[in-house]
């Protein structure tokens, strides 16, 4: 049980996906200028990134492996987590509309999110166990979901201050995530 | 006249990711050095201009309501053939760039020319197109890996993949000390976001 805590903390804050790894930055930058939209992104990566982190190491594991396809992973992977999105869809559509709504555009989004096709890959990489694969794809998207509502308060602040005009928009952005991941540093030799 | 405008745009007006705010992960994971940042942005021109062909040469055929898919599945493809001759002969490349390789398949620059350029207009144009977005990309990637193994290392490592011609060039002397803060993950975002205000005030300054 332990080990799985260490897992997790180590996903969430020492290795943290966004921030450490540099996987999901695009949405990270793109969907972190206001509060609800970032909310409604990391809630989707968690729900999909679950999800598409198990289904592929079963698809891996017990398909790809066996019958010696492992060549054939990258495409497979990226298949199964566009088809996956768009089952999701479906899915929430018509059983729970609300939680639709909710999440609205960000869905599609996270085919070409490199955090749910990262943490597939990594999955099968480091060769984890079921339930690792499992708490590894969840506290990474946990992860994911931290760094990026904290990013979008920071951006809330900095849309009322004033910043130097050539540093607007990204730049200004990938400075202030680079003072995030300057703090997330600290955690390190936590585990 | 048409091709070389589509080859240079790449160059400097929708330098990625710079101008094109796309494909970020790989331009700061793999930016340590100037040869694994040179190595990516060849993986990227590969991968970027055979499918911007394949797509250009498939765009009537390729029904719209499954592009996405089609795009992906066509994409996915290549970066497996470079993946697999990456292991075969650039086996240290390889590992240094790791699971960024795989990645290429979700690296938005590739899917949105794809989408934007290639699905709409003639194969040599495409190619065009593809090309100079890759260059570009490359060029960003290794102006990017030079400032930082510079910076963070005091070394510039230059190897050329597929041949034998391969230095490290020692920059400022023994007593140079490493700002190693480059070359870890903070780094990596302040320097590309400095990058990025040093690109708005060359522009304004030929603006004015």
């Amino acid at each position: 049980m332990s080990d799985y805590l260490l897992m997790a903390i180590s996903a969430i804050f020492i290795n943290n996906i966004l921030l450490a790894q540099y996987l999901g930055n695009c949405p990270f930058l793109g969907v972190s200028k206001k509060m609800d939209t970032a909310t409604g992104m990391g809630m989707a990566v968690i729900f999909v990134l679950t999800l598409a982190g198990v289904i592929t190491w079963i698809i891996d594991v017990y398909l790809l492996c066996p019958m010696d396809l492992v060549y054939l992973r990258t495409i497979v992977f990226i298949l199964v987590i566009a088809a996956l999105v768009q089952f999701v869809e479906i899915f929430l559509k018509k059983m729970v509309p609300a939680l639709y709504a909710g999440l609205g555009i960000f869905l599609p989004l996270i085919t070409t999110n490199c955090a749910v096709f990262g943490v597939a890959v990594i999955n099968v990489r480091e060769g984890f166990n079921f339930m690792e694969a499992l708490v590894f794809s969840f506290t990474s998207a946990v992860g994911f979901a931290l760094a990026l509502v904290l990013m979008a308060g920071l951006r809330e602040r900095m849309a009322t201050a004033r910043i130097p005009q050539v540093l607007e928009g990204t730049a200004i952005g990938l400075v202030t995530a680079g003072f995030m991941s300057l703090a997330f540093l600290g955690f390190m030799g936590m585990v | 006249m048409g091709l070389v405008r589509e080859f240079t745009k790449g160059l400097w007006d929708e330098i990625p990711p710079f101008r094109l705010v796309l494909g970020l992960c790989p331009t700061l994971a793999v930016t340590k050095t100037l040869k694994d940042g040179l190595g990516m942005g060849l993986a990227v021109i590969f991968v970027l201009l055979c499918s911007n062909v394949l797509i250009s040469i498939l765009r009537n055929i390729i029904p719209p309501k499954v592009r996405i898919a089609c795009y992906i599945v066509v994409i996915a493809t290549f970066v497996v053939i470079v993946e697999l001759v990456m292991q075969a002969f650039t086996y240290e490349l390889y590992q240094d760039l790791g699971i960024f390789i795989p990645l290429i398949v979700v690296n938005c620059i590739v899917l949105g020319r794809a989408e934007a350029f290639a699905s709409k207009n003639g194969v040599l144009a495409s190619a065009a197109d593809g090309l100079g977005i890759g260059v570009g990309f490359t060029l960003s990637l290794t102006v990017l890996g030079s400032i930082r193994e510079a910076l963070g290392c005091g070394t510039l490592s230059l190897k050329i993949p597929f041949t034998d011609i391969s230095h490290v060039y020692n920059l400022f002397g023994p007593s140079f000390k490493p700002f190693a803060f480059m070359v870890s993950a903070p780094g990596a975002f302040i320097c590309l976001g400095m990058l990025l205000c040093l690109m708005n005030i060359i522009g304004n300054l030929k603006k004015s």
